[in-house]
């Protein structure tokens, strides 16, 4: 049982809160402005990037350092949207989705050039892990990232229900051309999205690099999994992102929990594949995903 | 009185394609004006050419005595232009209560309580239905909720694009009546509607369009009592 909880559960939620911090931001996008933005994992590695060197600098706790990593995250996705996405609004979406891809490859080229290519590490040595009771023994981070994201569904819950951009995004989330008729500040809201979804990813990008390591392509290599929650949450819908993500990274993690036989039930490097198999199977039964999303 | 809304040779259609040609239309303070016409004489598109929501090709919409072509929708809202579609007019994942909130944003009222409560006494069916999403609701109810929506922002000029369209006749009777109270609250309401009789039977006046162009005018009673624009727009016969 106690074995259970400290080497799949934990870890399974502390994946599945990285999963979800990014996969809010792809929904979110999807939602205000209607495209799928594949350049959302490399904002996280930037993200991570900007909080490695606020380390640096000031010697401080990546977590501590990460205010920094937000605002560089932010500043960045706010100076693509003017450059690349905003001039591309009235086009079909594709052409924005393509830009998109284009700004993942400048932003891991950036980072490669002013980086480099090789792995860093938040904080060098072996960390201790965190003993409860002589039974609950977790790594510190796992913990970090679980509050983190409970934090982040609390604060998230409330913009949406009680303020007003929140409630603004959901509108145009919900009917764009209505939103413009009522007179809500568009542009506004497109804004306050990128700042959400930036300082998001970025979380999300700090820690997956505490976890493993910091390489350009950290992000990259999870946009997968995070559309796959923001699909299966409900596109469109930031709760159910969250939610999407919390459940793909439990699948992965206790798929290879010694659930019938002594063996893993399916071994750890298919771990990717039994999430995917899972929100295959959902969006069979259920095409709108957990929260009743957008269809396309 | 001057008028509240001048439309002087509006020309008008979308992306440089003129849907309608030459239109003069004025609306006075506190009327109800109703817009007729076959299908397609692009009745709709006068109401969306008042909101920016096509491209003018020449003429000019005056609201107050201040020239409105070409100002952005959002703008709008805050001058006392509320405009309520014929489609998709509500936020269907959104609370009532948020619905309503939305109308609010672009123009706050001075007293957001006080014109909640003069709406919900307009729409005593919605006061239930506070906390339900808007989705859930029934075509007439969802009709109450965009209305009441534009009348958060409390508008000198409502405009309403075939406000009783798909309601059943229960509801449309309703409609008409609520459009009537609306007026009551010193609002003035432009209006396009397939429903032409019952739309002109509460109408002080109105325009038939047809193909584009004014074909007539003339107020609501009178354009009911005339056989030619019985014939052509209001199905024959004569109203028991």
């Amino acid at each position: 049982m106690m074995e259970f909880i400290n080497f799949y559960l934990i870890p399974g939620l502390a994946l599945g809160s990285i999963y979800a911090l990014g996969a809010i931001g792809i929904s979110m996008i999807f939602g205000i402005l209607r495209f799928a933005h594949f350049a959302h994992g490399d904002v996280m590695t930037l993200g991570a990037y900007g909080t490695l060197t606020a380390v640096w600098v000031s010697g401080l706790h990546p977590l501590l350092a990460l205010p920094v990593g937000i605002v560089f995250a932010v500043l960045a996705v706010l100076a693509v949207d003017k450059v690349f996405y905003k001039p591309l609004r009235e086009l079909p979406t594709i052409y924005t989705v393509i830009a998109s891809f284009g700004v993942a490859l400048i932003f891991r080229s950036l980072i490669q050039l002013v980086w480099g290519s090789q792995n860093e590490v938040f904080i060098r040595g072996v960390q201790k892990p965190v003993v409860l009771f002589d039974l609950i023994r977790v790594s510190l981070l796992h913990l970090e990232a679980i509050a983190i994201i409970i934090g982040v569904a609390i604060a998230l819950h409330y913009f949406l229900s009680r303020t007003q951009t929140g409630r603004s995004m959901r509108a145009v989330s919900d009917n764009a051309e209505l939103a413009r008729v009522a007179g809500l500040d568009t542009e506004k809201i497109v804004r306050a999205t990128w700042i959400i979804g930036g300082s998001l990813a970025a979380i999300a990008g700090v820690l997956a690099g505490l976890d493993t390591n910091i390489q350009p392509n950290l992000g990259w290599n999870l946009i997968l999994p995070m559309f796959a929650a923001a699909i299966l949450g409900g596109i469109g819908k930031p709760m159910g992102a969250l939610l999407g993500g919390m459940v793909i990274g439990l699948v992965e993690e206790l798929s290879s929990y010694p659930w019938l036989t002594d063996e893993p039930l399916i071994n750890p490097s298919y771990k990717t594949a039994t999430a995917f198999l899972m929100m295959v199977i959902l969006l069979i039964f259920r095409p709108q995903g957990l929260l009743k999303g957008r269809l396309f | 009185m001057s008028p509240l809304l001048a439309i002087d040779g509006l020309t008008a259609g979308y992306g440089g394609l003129p849907i309608i040609d030459n239109i003069n239309l004025l609306v006075a303070p506190k009327e109800i004006i109703v817009v007729i016409g076959p299908n397609g004489a692009g009745k709709s598109t006068v109401l969306k050419s008042v909101f920016a929501l096509t491209s003018i090709l020449s003429g000019s919409i005056r609201f107050a005595n201040q020239e409105i072509a070409g100002i952005a929708t959002q703008k709008l809202v805050p001058m006392g232009i509320c405009a309520v579609p014929q489609t998709r007019n509500i936020f269907p994942s959104l609370t009532v209560r948020e619905n309503l909130d939305i109308g609010t944003y672009a123009a706050p009222p001075r007293n957001r309580a006080e014109v909640e409560e003069s709406v919900l006494t307009l729409f005593p069916d919605l006061k239930a239905k506070l906390n339900q999403p808007a989705g859930e609701l029934s075509g007439g109810q969802r009709q109450m909720v965009t209305l009441g929506r534009a009348l958060m922002s409390e508008p000198k000029l409502l405009l309403l694009d075939e406000p009783t369209a798909g309601l059943s006749p229960a509801y449309l009777e309703r409609i008409f009546d609520l459009i009537l109270a609306i007026r009551q609250t010193g609002i003035t309401i432009l209006m396009v509607e397939q429903n032409a009789r019952q739309a002109l039977s509460i109408a002080d006046r109105a325009y038939v369009l047809v193909n584009g162009r004014n074909f007539a005018s003339d107020t609501g009673a009178n354009l009911l009592a005339n056989d030619e624009i019985r014939r052509s727009f209001l199905g024959g016969s004569r109203p028991s």
